[in-house]
């Protein structure tokens, strides 16, 4: 995808530090298409209309960010073609609107070609003018980078929009649950089933560097750490353990697999090489240590350990050496995540009954707790480190009816919770890398 | 600046999550012991349990993170380290499983060090390691699909199964 900007100024900004309190109210304008372009796109997408498509993509993913109010179609008066090229501001000032995105959309030798413009309808001047040409499949990609330039246009932060989730899809009784490796786009949208289901896969995690999977599959009844390349669907078993190995995850290079082997009542934490092979012991220790974590710089590793009695963090140097316990507070702590910018980590919390989903620094100082449900865990970071997905069970009744497991996200203010749609009920997501840069 | 923004917003998050908390642990639900089904937060009723042969139970119970045999649990696995000598064809696959009150990946570690506690005990009573196998399955195959204490205890669990 070829990515031209055109100019830029500084002008409106949004404060990101406020979750929802105050959305900015902005408009994006369908993007305009000639007719032909129209009947070209309409003929290989079967998609009506793809300017107004991807329009509602950039309107969802900024409302969904809880810090835009997109305001309704309806009320917009200048026409999508003639906004593109000079918007009259006082219409849409007169809706409200503080920034507009308009846009172009022609097909052009085969290929998709797109213009869009940023707005600023107060100062009544261009904020930022970007093209793209790409194969017409990538449409809604399209949307997804756009609405990554406008946040980080106006936040100061790059987006998390152009990427994708893998996560567990569940279904059945909660007594037989069967469950398939699933990934769509972070919107929900492309859905696809990476396994059949004929057997139990659980904590698909991404590759932070390229389209790799590590996940852990019951390959005939030996749960073991797989690897899975999702553009060509082959697997592989990583390392040859005799005994369970679960909780892997990629090191931030993507070049190893840090996760647990269990032998004998003892869980410890291994890495593999990806390269070469290797694989490394790093703790050594008579309790249960899992589900470990690098740092960004790889240089740390968190992860938790029932060596005090109970579950609680730990971190440790990524050759296993200087163990600490950062986690003090009441209850038991687990699923350590270092956040991408290096200085929280995320966890599941339990105390008195609830779960909790909550960040605290990395020297276990300054913790947060963001939300309070009856079962939830696992979080998982967008690649900017400003939204959290992790999965929620629900309670069942006297007779054991009524459950269900959901993907949910939320902001590391607190704010902003939201239930991310699945076709099927889902557990474990992972979010993957942004997809462009 | 962005980060001190942050945390200066956020330390009144911090305070209405402490509101929060306090409202929810105000009221803490005990549930009342079932009669005869379980002990000490140990299941021991026999709904779910099913016999390898005459008195042979097939299972032992745990308590809340806990991998430590109880008496009626030594009991049975007796039962079973005399079926098996008796058997010295049969293999068996030990299945561990934890409720579901607790992280997917220390579960499993928990499933597998609850069956490999059944399966040293086996060994002192003489059953070669190499005639049990472990497997755990965490939480991810409860018994009881219920969200209470006795479902929890029915599924915290090592459940031994013919392996031929």
């Amino acid at each position: 995808m070829i990515v031209i900007p055109f100019k830029a100024f500084a002008l409106i900004e949004v404060d990101i530090t406020r979750g929802n309190l105050n959305p900015l109210p902005l408009a994006v304008s369908p993007l305009s298409i000639d007719e032909q372009s129209r009947k070209s796109f309409e003929n290989i997408l079967k998609e009506q209309n793809i300017g107004s498509e991807i329009s509602t993509i950039v309107e969802n993913n900024l409302r969904t960010s809880g810090l835009f109010n997109p305001i309704s179609k309806d009320a917009f008066l200048q026409a999508p073609d003639i906004a593109n090229l000079k918007p009259r501001f006082e219409d849409w000032n007169l809706i409200k609107a503080q920034a507009l995105i308009t846009g172009k959309v022609t097909y052009v030798d085969e290929k998709l070609r797109v213009e869009f413009r940023l707005w600023d309808v107060l100062a009544a001047k261009e904020m930022m003018a970007l093209a793209f040409t790409t194969v017409p499949n990538n449409w809604r990609r399209v949307g997804h980078i756009i609405s990554d330039k406008v946040y980080e246009r106006l936040t100061g932060e790059k987006g998390y929009f152009d990427t994708r989730i893998i996560y567990v899809a569940e279904e059945g009784p909660k007594t037989q649950r069967k469950k398939r490796l699933a990934i769509m786009d972070q919107d929900g949208a492309n859905n696809k089933f990476l396994t059949l289901g004929n057997e139990l896969v659980l904590t698909p995690r991404f590759n932070p560097t390229s389209q790799m999977v590590t996940y852990l599959s019951y390959f005939k009844n030996l749960p073991r750490v797989y690897l899975l390349d999702i553009e060509t669907g082959t697997q592989e078993v990583v390392g040859d353990f005799p005994g369970m190995t679960f909780a892997p995850r990629f090191s931030p290079d993507g070049k190893k697999i840090i996760m647990s082997f269990a032998k004998d009542g003892k869980s410890d934490i291994y890495t593999m090489d990806l390269e070469n092979r290797l694989v490394e012991r790093i703790t050594n220790h008579p309790s249960i240590d899992t589900s470990p974590s690098y740092s960004p710089n790889g240089k740390f590793i968190a992860f938790n350990s029932d060596r005090s009695g109970y579950q609680q963090i730990y971190i440790m140097r990524s050759d296993g050496s200087d163990v600490k316990r950062i986690s003090f507070g009441n209850g038991i702590y687990g699923t350590p995540v270092w956040s991408p910018r290096g200085d929280l980590i995320a966890f599941t919390k339990l105390h008195k009954g609830k779960f909790y989903i909550g960040v605290m620094r990395t020297d276990g100082k300054g913790e947060r707790l963001l939300t309070e449900n009856y079962y939830q865990e696992a979080p998982s970071w967008s690649p900017n480190g400003r939204v959290l997905i992790f999965y929620r069970e629900t309670k069942t009744n006297a007779k054991g009816e009524g459950f269900s497991a959901k993907l949910w996200s939320i902001d590391l203010t607190g704010y902003n919770e939201r239930l991310v749609e699945t076709q099927t009920d889902a557990s474990d997501p992972s979010w993957s890398s942004l997809l462009s840069n | 600046m962005i980060l001190s923004k942050i945390y200066k917003n956020t330390l009144l998050i911090l305070a209405a999550c402490l509101v929060l908390t306090a409202c929810a642990t105000k009221k803490e639900v005990t549930t009342p012991q079932i009669e005869g089904q379980m002990q000490s937060d140990v299941y021991t009723g026999d709904d779910t349990v099913k016999y390898l042969a005459d008195g042979v139970p097939d299972r032992v119970f745990f308590a809340t993170n806990e991998t430590i045999l109880t008496t009626a649990s030594r009991e049975t696995l007796r039962a079973q380290a005399a079926w098996l000598r008796q058997n010295s064809s049969i293999n068996v696959v030990l299945e561990g499983h934890a409720d579901e009150r607790g992280t997917r990946e220390y579960n499993l570690a928990l499933g597998e060090r609850r069956a490999n506690s059944a399966k040293d005990y086996l060994m002192t009573y003489g059953i070669s390691s190499d005639r049990i196998s472990v497997l755990s399955y965490g939480k991810e195959r409860p018994v009881d699909a219920g969200s209470n204490p006795l479902a929890w205890s029915k599924n915290r669990r090592s459940v031994t199964v013919k392996a031929n």
